[in-house]
């Protein structure tokens, strides 16, 4: 219904292009010299006056209409009904959207509920049948104006290009409305969960069990929120995961830039990368399944105690994750230190790996740290991979063979499944959340800045 | 003056500079090689993941896509599917089609005896056997009353023992599967009454509990349609605001922050952005849950700086006399670049639109957030239908224990790499083909 709107609305758009560009010639005489603009101009002038209003008010009353909608049928809804409480009632409004849908539910029977049923439909279908007549005759509306305004002396490029160029400055804003949008929807429900539990004791407290009681002699259940163990779990996996990234993504790029032939640069770096194309569930399913049993049967065999959803077997994978980074980011930096320090090194007769440790890795080093940073926010952000093979239980452990948990583990498991929105347990993901976000943040502005600051060294 | 000394300042004769030199240099070749070594290694550890991944993961899932059926005479009794004779498809649609399997069965054994004994043997066939003669009679009522040898599809686990992967020397308690059964699964290969055929329910059927009737249309199909939700909001979106930022913008406060902030949310954690989708989408504007559309809006934000980056780069490589001459015949600013620049651009940007998308098919944690991840077993026909995607499938299928759900497992990412390998090598060709050196 609503896309066949849509549809003729478009039609009726490109009609107005035609007859816009029709009127300009009738108006110009047949001499185009005498119009201000060419005359596709006039078209698109004509296109946009029928298009841009009718669909503003479609984009409004699409919105609008839905909840109009259940607010006019909840008023001619009986009082026992209308009173009852929010929760209830939104039940309520649930079962008479399924009726309505043609659903079979459980109050099907009762001649109220089928009764606003049909005030539903009848409603609903005089509010889609409304939406159409004002829609089509603003479109009209909109020709008919641009009919009368075309003549030579109308600047109809000009026109026609304000709009484009709002449009295009409106399009730049959303990266903008997207990080308010993020702030804001973190830091709102965040603050929410700061009412409940103080900032302190979740910034600094030991205990993680975010199950809240159902009932009050209920054990274990005091919905302790204390998120050290889920700091000290992310950085025990990050930790693992740059200990097997660092060494083997900057030796990678080392030899890469300073020994390989261009044969096998053009060979091994794609293949290389690779590694960062593959999606991250498919990590996490290969850590779990792969690498987390041998890793576990290998501990057997010499004895040691191994869980099953160990720190290193999660962190080993993510390490893997993370070379390509490492290397073509360590890549760029190390090809940015100007050829004539490593001509300099080898005139005093030093080898290429004494040139690469004592010139050209001092040369590059804030570049690389700067690499290795944002790395290790890639890490710490990571989450399917510890989803899938890291545990849940906020063990606070050093030791990479027991089971941890991460920050993202545990927005994810307080987010999926049923929950309320009020409660102390869903905020606390979003209070995670906002940590994640500010740490993430502040260590790519670090390392962005470093690396800008250390390109302008040489450039 | 040119003398050289040593740090004690005592002269150094040229001889005592080559033999101190000499002395180290086997030292620090060998130091050379070393370091050599270890960029090799490294590379070579960094390649050996690569080809492990993939041969852990195509060794797994390659026989998913095969699947084992039994072959069994069935008699479309009459009696059973239409007693009254009138072709009702009501009666049809609700008849007792598992009748017809159990005594298509019998007849194949006919020396099975008893209640536990007839039920291990219904359990070689799937549940799906009973749905699959009933999809058939629905389609062709002429069936009822004929006699077919029919194959069927095999319960999972006669699957997972026919491809090997049940020890058959196991203690029987330990094994998914009887003694009983194999034998029986012997006679019917003895008889060529089982093989394995091209599993086509895995691109025919949507999720389910049962691994032998699970497939991967429903989140090929919910990832096509918040991909293409995705593409629609974040290719214009970008072009236009990549345009605006190479083209148009003044050089000033405003246009630094959109830069600094398009940056930054390049590197915000995905799983950020689902909390976004959650609180912003699902709670404030009340779309519903688990929905493509709302998946895409989350994607699209996700995917936006991608194509940014990419835009403004290919914007910045085409050179400034081709502006500067459409301008001279008299273009106005716009007509330039939308004549002139943003064809010659296009390319370049396609390639980093497709390289996104790619990332954006293969992500799963925001979609976590907004409840992609409930178990569907409808294909979802739009955008307002619940769906999952395909990573959140595997990830989903990851968490199951048994053997043949793994196999699928592998399947579904074989699937979705292919996909990958396909749209970045789409990509490839794209710079490839097009690619102009100025």
């Amino acid at each position: 219904m609503q896309p066949f709107l849509l549809l003729t609305l478009l039609l009726l758009s490109a009609g107005a292009y035609y007859l816009g560009r029709r009127r300009a010639f009738a108006v110009a005489d047949g001499h185009v010299r005498n119009l201000h603009s060419l005359p596709s101009f006039y078209g698109s002038y004509a296109a946009l006056w029928c298009g841009l209003p009718a669909l503003l008010v479609f984009a409004l009353w699409a919105a609008a209409q839905p909840n109009l909608v259940v607010n006019w049928v909840v008023a001619g809804l009986p009082p026992e009904l209308r009173d009852l409480p929010p929760d209830r009632l939104n039940l309520v409004i649930n079962d008479l959207k399924n009726l309505v849908g043609g659903n079979f539910v459980a109050s099907a029977s009762d001649p109220v509920m089928v009764e606003a049923a049909e005030r539903y439909r009848r409603l609903q279908a005089i509010g889609n049948a409304a939406l159409w007549v004002v829609v089509l005759s603003l479109a009209i509306a909109g020709i008919a104006y641009a009919w009368r305004a075309i003549s030579p002396a109308l600047r109809a490029r000009n026109r026609v290009e304000g709009v484009i160029n709002i449009f295009l400055i409106a399009s730049s804003t959303v990266a903008i409305f997207t990080t308010i949008g993020i702030v804001l929807s973190v830091v709102f429900e965040s603050l929410l969960f700061f009412r409940q539990v103080p900032v302190a004791e979740f910034l600094f407290g030991l205990q993680w069990s975010p199950q809240t009681a159902l009932r009050a002699d209920q054990v274990g259940s005091s919905g302790a929120f204390g998120a050290v163990p889920l700091f000290a779990g992310t950085l025990l996996i990050s930790g693992i995961a740059m200990l097997v990234a660092v060494p083997i993504g900057l030796m990678s790029a080392l030899y890469l830039s300073e020994y390989a032939t261009p044969k096998f640069r053009a060979f091994a770096k794609p293949a290389l990368e690779i590694l960062a194309g593959i999606p991250t569930v498919v990590y996490g399913f290969f850590a779990a399944l792969t690498v987390a049993p041998l890793i576990r049967q290998i501990g057997t065999a010499v004895g040691l105690h191994v869980a099953s959803e160990s720190a290193l077997a999660a962190g080993l994978v993510m390490g893997i994750m993370i070379i390509p980074f490492v290397s073509s980011l360590s890549d760029d930096v190390i090809n940015a230190v100007p050829q004539s320090m490593r001509d300099g090194s080898y005139a005093l007769g030093a080898t290429k790996s004494e040139t690469i440790t004592r010139v050209l890795l001092p040369a590059a080093l804030p570049g690389i740290v700067g690499s290795i940073l944002l790395a290790i926010s890639r890490a710490i952000g990571e989450t399917m991979i510890v989803v899938m093979a890291a545990g849940l239980s906020a063990n606070l452990t050093a030791n990479p063979l027991e089971a941890v948990t991460t920050v993202t583990v545990q927005i994810v498991t307080l987010l999926t499944g049923d929950q309320e929105f009020d409660s102390p347990k869903t905020l606390a993901a979003f209070a995670l959340g906002l940590v994640l976000f500010v740490v993430t943040l502040i260590l790519n502005i670090i390392a962005l800045r470093v690396v800008r600051k250390y390109r302008e060294q040489y450039e | 003056m040119n003398k050289a000394t040593s740090h004690d300042g005592v002269p150094l004769r040229e001889r005592d500079i080559k033999t101190i030199v000499n002395a180290g240099l086997a030292r620090r070749h060998a130091a050379e090689r070393r370091f050599r070594w270890y960029g090799l290694i490294a590379i070579s550890l960094g390649l050996a993941f690569v080809v492990l991944m993939f041969a852990n993961i195509i060794g797994k899932g390659l026989p998913a896509f095969w699947q084992t059926y039994i072959q069994v005479p069935i008699h479309f009794d009459a009696a059973v599917l239409d007693p009254e004779g009138n072709r009702d498809p009501q009666t049809l649609a609700s008849a007792d089609y598992g009748a017809l399997v159990r005594a298509g069965l019998r007849q194949t054994f006919p020396a099975v005896e008893g209640r536990l004994p007839l039920r291990a043997l219904s359990a070689l066939l799937s549940t799906d056997a009973a749905y699959e003669l009933q999809r058939r009679v629905l389609a062709d009522p002429q069936l009822i009353g004929a006699q077919q040898e029919i194959w069927l599809l095999a319960s999972a686990a006669v699957d997972t023992f026919v491809k090997g992967n049940i020890d058959r020397t196991l203690d029987e308690a330990n094994r998914p599967i009887k003694d009983q059964q194999i034998e029986w699964i012997d006679q019917l290969r003895a008889a060529d009454k089982i093989e394995r055929q091209f599993n086509a329910v895995l691109f025919r059927n949507g999720d389910s509990r049962e691994p032998e009737q699970a497939g991967i249309r429903g989140a090929l199909m919910g990832s096509f349609f918040t991909l293409l939700v995705t593409f629609l909001l974040s290719f214009p979106i970008g072009v236009a605001t990549a345009v605006y930022l190479e083209e148009f913008a003044p050089k000033n406060r405003w246009t630094d922050i959109i830069e600094v902030n398009i940056n930054n949310l390049a590197a915000v954690p995905s799983i950020v952005f689902g909390l976004l989708g959650l609180a912003v989408f699902i709670n404030f504007f009340g779309l519903p849950r688990s929905a493509p559309l709302v998946g895409g809006l989350v994607l699209s934000l996700m995917t936006l700086p991608v194509i940014i980056i990419a835009g403004r780069a290919a914007l910045t490589s085409v050179p400034p006399s081709i502006r500067e001459a459409a301008l001279g015949m008299g273009a106005s600013k716009l007509q330039m670049v939308g004549h002139h620049v943003l064809p010659l651009a296009m390319p370049g940007m396609l390639t980093g639109s497709i390289i996104g998308m790619a990332r954006a098919l293969g992500e799963s944690a925001p979609l976590l957030m907004i409840g992609m991840v409930a178990f569907i077993v409808d294909v979802p026909k739009g955008f307002l239908d619940p769906a999952t995607v395909l990573p959140v499938q595997i990830y989903l299928w990851s968490d199951l224990p048994e053997r043949a759900f793994v196999e699928r497992t592998s399947a579904a990412i074989m699937v979705l790499l292919a996909f990958m390998i396909l749209m970045n090598g789409l990509a490839i060709l794209l710079r490839k083909r097009f690619e102009r050196r100025w």
